[in-house]
């Protein structure tokens, strides 16, 4: 939980139309008669009541999701083409008051008839599959990229949630920072001095911080986040659950880099989200960071004077970080009525309405297509073309790893021992035994 | 009320017996009425503690021998086994040790200058009114305001505290990263928000001391520490146990502070600062392990009962020992 974007807060949310697409033949036209062949679910005669509960900003709707003004209020465009449809939206203020809310009531009931998760927390809903309504609907392939719709499908082969938005990384960077080192900061050398793997990018932080005396990038907690997303099953077995974290090399080789790469000074050590992260992003302290769609807003709130710019390029091909999807859970009255909403909420052309109320970039290779998308640029980011950039780095993601029930406490443990020795509590070989006792009590 | 029993009046039935006469309905109802009414009148406050208070309670105690499913709501027996790993915890340990240390850093310095401001709010000073609820200021401000203001003070880099430390010419304190500095900040809050709050009570109870001990003292010739330490202290000995036992438990349960301190909330990278309510929550909403967690806290209450005795019993003869040490040297004497 750790990197968890508990403070981040941005929803991303999205919509899709393809239920719209598929049935209708094209998108927003012909509504009416979409519903009946689609789910089969709540058709047009009974009047039906639909509840569904995000948190943060999905961008839905302005009014519920109390944001600024939204391009477009995706619950009354809803209710527009289905008459009978009623739907009573409700937004938790953060992802974690969402959480315990979803699993307290998860068995006994009492959830609303959609309902959203993130990413963060998908691996314990996975856990309950069984509770959550298969929405695996043949007509819908090819709505969310293949690794988003992998994530969330149990050992059953049955879906359980819809993907809404995603976090593609690429890496940001502060411009002023690296001409101070000597190096080029232009967008393209940047993009083509990052791509590469990830030895190449610990090469460019040594010469970064050869050259200035400081940190390259923020914290190894958060290079660890990118480096383990790029694994296909770094901490448990995916056919046992077991975990492996321990006997997997792999681990073993990414903790070794990042302790040395702490070592030679290449990290900051400013822990993620805290205060002096925030007034490290602005004082220049550290160059560059992992950097998700999502996490311009972040960079831009934390250091609004700062001259900051997107590589197009990741170490070591792509990367996600974050993310959500809408579930129905089985125990609803209308479990079909809400996977039609849940489905159109989450088709493209819904994704892409919700890329432009809040910048949710969407997990539909159609939308991050759309025109909305590509043509996105951000100005703090020297008009940087965040839309096509990150359009690209959402292909580039291969992998989505396995997480199972106890990937979050092993990743806190591991994110806890990188920054033993980024404080210099710890040596690398003690903070690596406090790892294994840790490691070994989970369960 | 036996008194008016005899004078029935009521008709009684023929060839009752006699000596006790049977009490007509009405009898009857008033002496339920004085028997049971007090029960009745108490009574909402102890169905609701039944089912918000003990039923929790006792239901506690059931999951913490299971190994438990939030969701699906079942669990299977393992006696022991979630005791006995939390008791083989190097995190119990290390979160009972920061729940400690944070609590005698908070409650101590707190009492004693909660009573020191309430004897000087007790003179007579101008503007009474404004400067005791000025005191109180702080208790209405929300923790986690509290804690946004504070770790902005308590940053390790760019924290106001180490700004002027470095402008002293003095090292940085690493407030996230050393334990004691880290329980140190975290007690602070925690004074900050209470202090006020208990020199409020201990006011009252020094209100109520009458005024004319005072004045006996003073012509005794007792100087004015003379006359906090023998007059003052001792009459709000009541007030101060009770001042002693709340904090207590509230120091034993400190949990928005320390999980504010820092983004993650979970107590830092080496648990220097997770406290017991902390390791709980983790143990619960993080590790989804309700049947541990539930062990948690069922440790967590005998110690704050156990930690409350003795608190009670310490206090009980320590503060005001004048009062209570007199009445028995004479007994002494006796012998």
């Amino acid at each position: 939980m750790s990197l968890s974007r508990r403070k981040t807060t941005l929803g991303f949310a999205a919509g899709a139309a393809t239920l719209a697409i598929a049935l209708a033949g094209c998108g927003s036209s012909s509504e009416p008669e979409s519903s009946d062949s689609a789910a089969a679910g709540g058709s047009m005669d009974e009047p039906v009541t639909l509840t569904l509960a995000t948190f943060n900003q999905f961008g839905y709707s302005a009014d519920s999701e109390g944001g600024a003004d939204y391009a477009y209020d995706l619950i009354a465009e809803y209710q527009e083409l289905h008459p009978n449809v009623t739907i009573v939206y409700n937004v938790a203020d953060t992802s974690n008051t969402a959480r315990e809310n979803f699993f307290t009531k998860l068995g006994p009931g009492g959830l609303a008839d959609v309902e959203a998760i993130e990413v963060d927390w998908l691996p314990e809903a996975m856990q309950y599959s069984d509770l959550l309504a298969d929405l695996t609907n043949p007509e819908l392939d090819g709505n969310w990229l293949q690794w988003k719709v992998d994530a969330a499908t149990d050992a059953d082969g049955r879906l359980i949630g819809y993907g809404t938005d995603i976090g593609p990384e690429s890496i940001c960077y502060n411009v002023d920072a690296i001409e101070a080192a000597g190096m080029d900061a232009s967008r393209d050398a940047m993009s083509a001095a990052i791509d590469g793997d990830w030895d190449n990018f610990f090469d460019l932080a040594k010469q970064y911080s050869d050259a200035t005396g400081k940190g390259f990038y923020e914290e190894n907690a958060a290079v660890l986040q990118a480096m383990i997303g790029q694994l296909e099953a770094p901490y448990e077995d995916p056919a046992t659950d077991e975990i492996i974290a321990l006997d997997n090399p792999e681990v073993k080789d990414i903790y070794d880099t990042l302790t040395a790469a702490s070592d030679a000074g290449l990290s900051a050590g400013l822990q993620q989200w805290g205060d002096d992260w925030a007034a490290g992003m602005a004082n220049g302290d550290f160059a560059a960071m992992p950097c998700p769609s999502w996490m311009l807003g972040v960079i831009e709130g934390n250091a609004p004077d700062g001259n900051w710019d997107i590589a197009n390029a990741f170490p070591n091909g792509g990367g996600n970080w974050g993310g959500s999807y809408l579930t129905v859970p089985a125990g609803g009255e209308n479990v079909e009525a809400a996977a039609e909403l849940a489905a159109w909420l989450t088709a493209p052309e819904q994704q892409a309405k919700a890329f432009e109320n809040v910048g949710a970039f969407p997990s539909s290779e159609e939308a991050a297509a759309s025109d909305a998308v590509t043509s996105y640029t951000r100005a703090f980011f020297n008009d940087a073309p965040a839309g096509e950039i990150y359009s690209e780095r959402a292909a580039a993601v291969t992998v989505a790893p396995y997480k199972g029930p106890h990937y979050f406490e092993v990743n806190d443990a591991m994110v806890n021992a990188l920054r033993r020795v980024d404080e210099g509590t710890m040596s690398a070989e003690e903070s690596w035994k406090q790892f294994e006792s840790d490691v070994n009590a989970i369960g | 009320m036996t008194t008016t029993q005899p004078q029935t009046e009521a008709p009684t039935p023929p060839g009752a017996p006699r000596g006790r006469a049977p009490l007509t309905w009405r009898q009857r109802l008033g002496r339920w009425d004085v028997k049971l009414s007090p029960y009745l009148y108490i009574s909402p406050f102890w169905i609701v503690f039944a089912l918000v208070g003990l039923f929790p309670i006792v239901y506690t105690a059931v999951i913490s021998f299971q190994d438990w499913d939030l969701v699906r709501n079942t669990g299977t027996f393992t006696g022991f086994d979630n005791f006995a790993f939390v008791l083989q915890d190097r995190e119990f340990w290390l979160s009972l040790r920061n729940t400690f240390s944070i609590f005698v850093l908070s409650s101590l310095p707190q009492i004693i200058v909660a009573t020191f401001i309430a004897a000087m709010l007790d003179k007579n000073i101008r503007a009474k009114t404004f400067w005791r609820m000025g005191v109180l200021l702080p208790y209405v401000v929300a923790p986690v305001a509290v804690a946004l203001i504070f770790s902005n003070m308590f940053g390790d880099k760019y924290g106001l505290i180490n700004s002027l430390l470095n402008d002293l010419g003095l090292d940085s304190i690493r407030w996230h990263v050393d334990v004691i500095p880290s329980h140190f900040a975290i007690a602070t809050m925690v004074n900050f928000r209470w202090t006020g709050y208990n020199a409020l009570i201990l006011l009252a109870a020094m209100q109520a001391i009458p005024r004319d001990l005072y004045e006996a003292a003073a012509i005794d010739g007792a100087g004015t520490m003379r006359r906090f330490f023998s007059v003052t202290l001792p009459q709000i000995r009541p007030t101060m146990i009770f001042v002693i036992i709340t904090s207590t438990i509230g120091g034993l349960q400190i949990f928005d502070e320390p999980r504010m301190y820092d983004t993650n909330g979970r107590g830092g990278s080496n648990h220097q600062w997770e406290t017991i309510t902390l390791y709980l929550y983790n143990m619960g909403w993080g590790e989804f392990n309700f049947g541990r967690a539930a062990a948690v806290a069922w440790i967590l209450f005998l110690i704050i009962v156990a930690f409350g005795l003795l608190n009670f019993a310490v206090t009980r003869r320590f503060i005001a020992s004048d009062t209570a040490a007199k009445p028995k040297k004479p007994k002494k004497v006796t012998k």
